[in-house]
């Protein structure tokens, strides 16, 4: 940092290099949304997996779960949830609505949430299609 | 204290405070549901105890990062601020809508609270940090563009210093990378991406251009070094955030559901992110040795080597640590992930803005600096909270690794809620030091109470 290297330099870097920088991020992003239509398994979201997202943010589950590595770090992973169940809704189903009211004495215990069928059945084709997308096969194994 | 306008600054430092101890609070709540897992179940389950921990963190650093546009930019641009009664009036509306919200959470279940402010309409609720109603949301975008017009009209029309452009152009950003926190999409891919341009372009980018110009004013002020030679720091400090965070915003993008080339881009770029932070550390240190005068709020300077230091090793080493694809792939929402976030959130921005509360408190008393007892236990309070944050993030560490190991890298991977029996030592662990944390924050607030017994310093008005 001596007089060689002057602060309009150091300013010209700093607007130039943002710049620079902003329009390769733009255009990287330009390119993934074209990718996205293999990748994003689109063609499941249904009516039914918008209802289902819709409840899996209104519930905020992302309080104590991940999903596809975001979120808490309380309770497990649900990107692969459908599959850890055996690829069945139904057990997913049973797992969310059999939660005690009070919880489990001196253990962790997902609230009771007391919902309809169709919900049920909207948050589990919800999990479904996150599991379709390709995450380049994260996470490593089968518990998340 | 050269202007008047400066004094709003502090209102907002108090809420800042007050907001903090609440945000520890609840932190020391979901520690103990760890491992008491039906601790204050179903009164406070975990999940609203931590979207009170961490809206609290938020919105208690934006009344800081304000408090210390009010305080700073006055006195940088050489005038009174502009507009002052906008920013007294905005102070009461964020508070309001701040404390509602938090209210709303405690009160009443969350779907409830999502059917009461309207989300079906415009859904933009339950997702992580950005789980306020819509309603709140907007409210937050009114107090920004408030702020921004008292703070730019108040920039362009005085002395254009590089802390104010720097801060001018962070706050700007701020308020408009929120502006994707209105764009939630059905597709879970897309609703991600550009999540991540409010986050990460939130604390990996434009929060770190107010970080740097907040940090290069107390520097101004308490070493009486060069504004030239600062400022330049500045500008490379600040290139460097944008040129390597940008594109580094990658390291998010590897698994969820983007082409995979970016596992190249993110693991590149994000680790060229410490290189702004190191930076800062050199600068902050350089500065303090090349000073020209000894400041007599010794505390302040603590805290700014501090800052530099803290922010380097939460933010750059801890993120180093897990950014590179590979890693990232076993380590990805682990432990590890809560580690890096406690000391990158709390070396970068709880630090600076107690930086700058360190420093303006005293001078919007009309003194230089507290009392020597004073700022001794201000340097007390220095060394537990960030002692104990340090041990926060070791035991997180700690149980990041044997997470990441049982549950992902051995041959026989176990399920995760075995996993987080096996490690209940190092969150009890956690628990303890977040105690001794809360007992140094208290201290922080006691340091600054009014003294009964005159001060050796009396008012004397600040000129550097």
């Amino acid at each position: 940092m001596r007089e060689m290297f002057t602060k309009s330099m150091a300013r010209n870097i700093y607007y130039g290099g943002s710049l620079f920088f902003i329009l390769l991020f733009l255009a990287l992003t330009f390119d993934t949304h074209r990718a996205w239509p293999e990748r994003d398994n689109r063609q499941a979201i249904t009516e039914q997996v918008a209802e289902g997202k819709r409840l899996w943010e209104e519930n905020n589950c992302i309080g104590c779960h991940t999903l596809l590595g975001e979120g808490a770090y309380f309770a497990p992973e649900l990107g692969n949830a459908y599959k850890r169940f055996g690829e069945n809704k139904e057990a997913l189903k049973i797992f969310i609505r059999t939660r005690p009211v009070d919880g489990i004495p001196g253990r962790r215990s997902m609230p009771q949430f007391n919902f309809t069928e169709a919900q049920l059945d909207a948050l589990a084709e919800f999990l479904k299609y996150v599991s379709g997308i390709n995450t380049e096969n994260w996470p490593p194994n089968v518990q998340g | 204290m050269e202007y008047q306008t400066q004094a709003i600054a502090r209102p907002y430092f108090i809420a800042a405070i007050g907001l903090f101890v609440g945000q520890v609070i609840f932190g020391l709540i979901m520690g103990l549901q760890y491992v008491i897992g039906d601790f204050l179940f179903p009164e406070i389950p975990f999940n609203i105890a931590r979207m009170v921990h961490t809206n609290l963190l938020i919105v208690w650093l934006l009344f800081g990062f304000m408090g210390a546009a009010y305080y700073l930019v006055p006195e940088e641009s050489g005038r009174e601020l502009h507009a002052p009664w906008l920013a007294r009036l905005m102070f009461w509306v964020f508070l309001l809508a701040g404390a509602l919200t938090v209210i709303g959470y405690l009160a009443m279940p969350y779907a409830r609270l999502a059917e009461l402010t309207g989300n079906h309409i415009f859904p933009t609720m339950g997702r992580e940090f950005l789980e306020q109603p819509t309603i709140t949301k907007v409210g937050i975008v009114v107090v920004a563009l408030a702020f921004l017009y008292s703070i730019g009209m108040t920039v362009l029309s005085g002395r254009k210093t590089v802390i104010n452009t720097v801060l001018l152009t962070g706050l700007v950003g701020l308020a408009l990378m929120f502006l994707f926190a209105f764009y939630n999409p059905d597709n879970l891919a897309k609703d991600k991406y550009y999540w991540w341009w409010v986050v990460h372009l939130w604390v990996e980018g434009v929060w770190e251009l107010i970080l740097a110009a907040i940090l290069a004013f107390v520097l101004i002020k308490t070493t009486g070094v060069d504004r030239e030679v600062i400022e330049k720091w500045v500008y490379v400090i600040v290139a460097m955030v944008l040129i390597s965070g940008l594109i580094g915003t990658g390291h998010h993008y590897y698994w969820i559901g983007v082409p995979a080339y970016w596992q190249w881009w993110g693991s590149i770029f994000s680790a060229l992110e410490p290189i702004p932070f190191f930076l800062m550390t050199l600068f902050a240190f350089n500065t303090i040795n090349r000073r020209r005068r000894d400041h007599p709020n010794k505390a302040t300077v603590l805290w700014a080597m501090g800052t530099a230091v803290m922010a380097f090793l939460g933010a750059g080493v801890w993120g180093f640590m897990h950014t590179l694809a590979p890693v990232n792939y076993y380590t990805h929402g682990t432990q590890l992930t809560a580690a890096h976030g406690h000391m990158a959130f709390y070396g970068a921005y709880a630090m600076v803005v107690m930086t700058i509360i360190s420093y303006a408190i005293p001078i919007l008393r009309g003194q230089e600096a507290k009392s020597n007892r004073m700022q001794v236990m201000e340097m007390w309070s220095f060394w537990l909270m960030t002692v104990s944050m340090v041990f926060i993030t070791l035991f997180l560490t700690g149980a990041g690794i044997v997470q990441t190991y049982l549950q992902r890298y051995t041959d026989a991977p176990q399920t995760f809620m075995v996993v987080q029996e096996k490690v209940a030592l190092f969150y009890w662990m956690r628990e303890v030091s977040g105690l001794v944390f809360l007992f140094g924050l208290i201290l922080f607030i006691a340091s600054f109470w009014p003294e009964r017994v005159r001060q050796e310093q009396p008012l004397e008005p600040q000129t550097a």
